[in-house]
């Protein structure tokens, strides 16, 4: 890379010469048009930059205000809240009562994680300590492919494929055979959507994240710690269990955390398998609903301002959840990074 | 020589190394097969008139001649008028419905390949300057304080669910304008693009070596000035990746489209006025009843997958040329 | 105790053979200096003798290293056992990171299946006195290993290598991430510890190779065809190699460096 300088390179290139000359050098005194530049610079780059931040800041008070009437009419009831009724009949007062959607979001979430958890950082540790040389490379691409992978494909393999597949196959034996005794597994199933194929769809959706986090994590211990362990007749998983994953334990964690995240947040998959239905039902083959399928299904159709700032108020929790999650798996992460940077070993 | 619990020990780690190796085997499965699952059924569903034509209605009646379906269109509704009508020459009898509902796909998906292309680019538009400046910002100022907060805005944004940034914008846009548009659209997906586009930017300057940067310092030149003319067209390659990598993510979103862009079926050139959007179409034709328009649903996630492929494995490419294999 | 036998030993890095084959044996109780310029290849050999050599990804080694008399590139051994008899310290001092100064001399015995409170006390103390820092550690015992200075890291790590009495003990430049007086101190401990152990030590110093070796082994590179190669060349009684060198490159080099 040719550095492509076309100032007068000589009047001010050496700083011997410029001690020499008997008026001071122009960036010095600011006097000269390039020098001046790097106000504007530094002002410009600030401004965009705070740009993002200001981003953050209208996404957080729009959702405060907008959600405020909601609010204050329903408080906790929100989210906790057993009926969801946005139009008034005779039988039912319009409520929103949030518990549906929240119960739902966080099952699915549950379910994906369980699922997703220990397989993606068993793969984490296959690609970063395990895995030979010449699948390494072909894995890692296919790995971050896999998270690249738009949601709303999962979701169209899990409607034609999945569904059918796992109602013959799982659904139906299980809830014929254990629903009888086990609510959770009770049937009928109907259209085979509900909380445990979206929770398994979400597993594959962020398997992917979490390994690369979890892989990249684990690149971070030093080889140091490895070759200590290894020197003393450790074996390959020794090292691993005993010094490569306590080494990156909250790195690991962090990972996970985001992987949840994602889960929780993820729309398209859940609006398309979960059945959205307000009913509660405590079986996981029944449809049911997540507070992201919920807010895309009804907002553009709310009926009027309470049911519309009822929607940006589960939003705004999501918002919320999500924040929270990220801030902490960040801070895990960043802490792991800090400690394999500094420190002798 | 010593042995201690040399057996368990051995069995454990050939145990244990085995069984990482079958996760990710058990895991890969099932990834491997969505995309071979959309490849292959995506394949079969697309034809020619499927990158050529827009949406027709499903129908058995021949093909129309006419270009365009003649449907009165509402803006603020496009679904409004477009009823399964008997077509001539049928009944509208029970078995002409049953008929109708086997029929073969018809049309295209031209409006949607249009629609995404121009509302992610349009997304892009507004992204690429505060996401390229805030990288500037977050590498050539990395110590401020200030930058310590412009990062962790950029891990909110890219960590909160992609249906809030769909909420933003159709309360600040879409209610304030009364009007389902492109560009309401463009914002959500801009808000999604943002921090890829600043961490990217971020990344790769930083990839650049101090030592260019102290070059030109020594030679007397200002920041300002060192970042445009060596630093930034050193990085340069790894940027465009990241705005590639930010169009394909924003090229995927659905659920900001369905708050914002709404969708349409026909072509439109009016950014301000709703749009169609192949991940829309997918998701509609997913959900629709006539098995004609699901197999144009495999079509439609296929275009998308293409995408997406082609995406990464440009970015994979460009990644390697210039060495910068920073992962 | 048992000497350490090389017959033709060969490392290579994938397709590329980092040294050329190397024949000689390191005598027991006895430390063995193994000294060259860089890229020689010095510390690939030694990394062989614990087949460490192999845990880099693409590396291995052809020919034999007898240990008394096991061959430990015999098909049949297990690279991990060979470890436990052959134990090895690095460049840089490595506390493990998750564990406190008790538990990085422990390790190795826990992994051994040793689980008795007693007996670990007993074998870490006697291992850290081994290495010297008993004395210095005994009170912060339950502190992170990290806590420790430089030098006691360093001689943590020989305890932790100590610790479950190895015949052979490798050094791959043990001294060249410390201070002048955590040397001196590293180098008193290894002259104290030759009587019950091989010690090989691979050092950058030759100063540090002539003061406390026995003997002295002589990599240089050589560079032909293209592609350069570690060599032995010359092996012999310390202060032979350093008065009296029979090869002309170990004298230059020696001359070169000392001089």
């Amino acid at each position: 890379m040719a550095v492509r300088i076309s100032i007068r390179t000589a009047d001010y290139d050496v700083e011997g010469q410029m001690a020499q000359q008997s008026t001071p050098p122009q960036w010095s005194t600011g006097k000269s048009p390039l020098r001046h530049g790097d106000v504007p610079f530094r002002a410009g780059t600030v401004a965009l930059a705070s740009a993002v931040v200001l981003l953050v800041f209208a996404v957080a008070w729009m959702l405060y205000t907008s959600s405020q009437e909601a609010r204050t009419a329903f408080g906790w009831d929100l989210l906790f809240g057993s009926t969801w009724n946005p139009v008034e009949t005779e039988l039912n007062p319009v409520s929103f009562g949030g518990w549906p959607a929240v119960r739902g979001t966080l099952l699915s979430a549950l379910i994906a994680l369980i699922i997703a958890a220990p397989l993606a950082v068993a793969i984490g540790i296959y690609l970063a300590e395990l895995c030979p040389l010449a699948l390494r490379t072909p894995l890692s691409f296919l790995v971050e492919l896999l998270a690249a992978v738009p949601s709303v494909i999962y979701g169209v393999w899990g409607v034609f494929v999945f569904v059918p597949f796992f109602s013959s196959t799982v659904a139906e034996p299980l809830s014929a055979t254990v629903g009888a005794i086990v609510p959770w597994f009770a049937g009928p199933i109907a259209t085979g959507r509900g909380l445990i194929v979206t929770g398994i769809i979400l597993a594959l959706m962020i398997l992917p994240t979490i390994a690369s986090l979890t892989r990249d994590v684990l690149r971070l211990v030093p080889n140091t710690q490895r070759e200590a362990m290894l020197a003393i007749g450790a074996t390959r998983w020794e090292t691993i269990w005993l010094a490569v994953i306590p080494y990156s334990r909250a790195g690991i964690i962090g990972a996970i955390m985001l992987g949840l995240g994602r889960a929780l947040g993820e729309t398209m998959a859940a609006t398309m398998l979960v059945g959205n239905t307000q009913r509660i039902s405590e079986s996981l083959f029944a449809p049911a609903t997540t507070a992201a399928s919920l807010v895309a299904n009804e907002l553009t159709n709310s009926v009027g301002s309470l049911h519309e700032s009822a929607l940006i108020s589960v939003a705004f929790a999501l918002f919320g959840i999500t924040l929270f999650l990220n801030f902490g798996a960040r801070l895990l992460i960043w802490f792991v990074e800090r400690s394999s940077r500094g420190g002798r070993s | 020589m010593r042995t201690f619990n040399y057996r368990r020990r051995k069995l454990v780690d050939q145990l244990m190394r085995g069984l990482s190796a079958l996760a990710t085997g058990c895991a890969v499965i099932p990834l491997i097969a969505i995309i071979g699952y959309v490849l292959t059924i995506g394949s079969g569903a697309i034809s020619w008139s499927f990158f050529t034509d827009i949406y027709q209605p499903p129908s058995n009646a021949p093909e129309p001649t006419a270009e365009a379906p003649e449907v009165a269109y509402d803006p603020n509704d496009p679904f409004a008028n477009l009823t399964v009508e008997p077509e001539a020459g049928t009944t509208g009898s029970t078995e002409d419905v049953t008929n109708v509902y086997n029929a073969a796909p018809r049309g295209g998906v031209l409006h949607g390949i249009l629609g995404t292309l121009t509302i992610a680019g349009i997304g892009l538009l507004f992204a690429l300057p505060i996401g390229i400046f805030a990288g500037i910002y977050l590498s050539e100022f990395r110590n401020e304080r200030f930058a310590t907060v412009v990062r962790f805005c950029c891990d909110v944004l890219s960590g909160s669910p992609s249906i809030v940034a769909g909420v933003t914008i159709y309360v600040l846009v879409v209610l304030q304008t009364q009007q389902f548009s492109a560009v309401a659209g463009s914002m959500a997906l801009a808000i999604l693009m943002i921090p890829i586009v600043t961490r990217t930017t971020e990344e790769m300057l930083k990839l650049v070596p101090e030592t260019m940067r102290e070059a030109a310092r020594g030679l007397g030149a200002p920041t300002w000035y060192s970042t445009f003319t060596v630093v930034l067209p050193a990085a340069l390659p790894g940027i465009v990746t990241g705005v590639m990598l930010a169009f394909a993510r924003g090229a995927g979103e659905t659920a900001p489209l369905i708050l914002t862009v709404l969708g349409s079926n026909i072509i439109t050139t009016d950014i301000f006025k709703p749009m169609a959007a192949l991940p829309l179409l997918t998701y509609r034709y997913t959900e629709s009843p006539y098995p004609g328009e699901n197999t144009q649903a495999w079509g439609a996630a296929f275009v998308l997958m293409m995408l997406v492929l082609l995406m990464n494995i440009l970015v994979r490419i460009a990644t390697r040329k210039s060495g910068g294999n920073s992962r | 105790m048992s000497a350490v036998v090389l017959q033709e030993l060969t490392p290579f890095y994938g397709a590329r053979q980092a040294v050329k084959p190397v024949n000689m044996t390191l005598a027991s109780n006895q430390i063995t200096a193994i000294i060259g310029p860089s890229g020689c290849g010095k510390s690939t050999v030694l990394r062989c003798l614990n087949r460490m050599h192999e845990t880099i990804p693409g590396a291995y080694a052809k020919g034999t290293v007898m240990l008394g008399a096991q061959n430990i590139y015999a098909p049949d051994i297990d690279p991990t056992m060979i470890r436990i008899s052959v134990g090895m310290v690095f460049q840089q001092p490595v506390a493990l990171r998750t564990r406190n100064v008790y538990e990085n001399v422990a390790v190795g015995l826990r992994l051994q299946g040793m689980s008795n409170r007693a007996d670990l006390d007993a074998a870490v103390e006697r291992a850290l006195r081994s290495a010297v820092l008993w004395d210095e550690v005994k009170d912060v015992l339950n502190k992170p290993g990290t806590a420790l200075s430089g030098g006691q890291q360093q001689r943590l790590s020989i305890a932790r290598a100590l610790a479950i009495q190895p015949e052979v003990l490798l050094l791959d430049e043990p001294a060249s991430a410390l201070d002048p007086i955590a040397t001196a101190s590293i180098e008193e401990l290894l002259m104290t510890l030759k009587s019950r152990l091989t010690i090989v030590i691979v050092t950058h110093s030759m100063q540090q190779a002539a003061r406390i070796s026995d003997e002295t082994a002589v990599f240089m590179v050589d560079v032909g065809a293209g592609q350069s190669i570690g060599e032995l060349v010359e092996k012999g009684d310390t202060t032979q190699v350093f008065t009296q060198p029979v090869d002309p490159r170990t004298e230059s080099y020696i001359s070169g460096r000392v001089g």
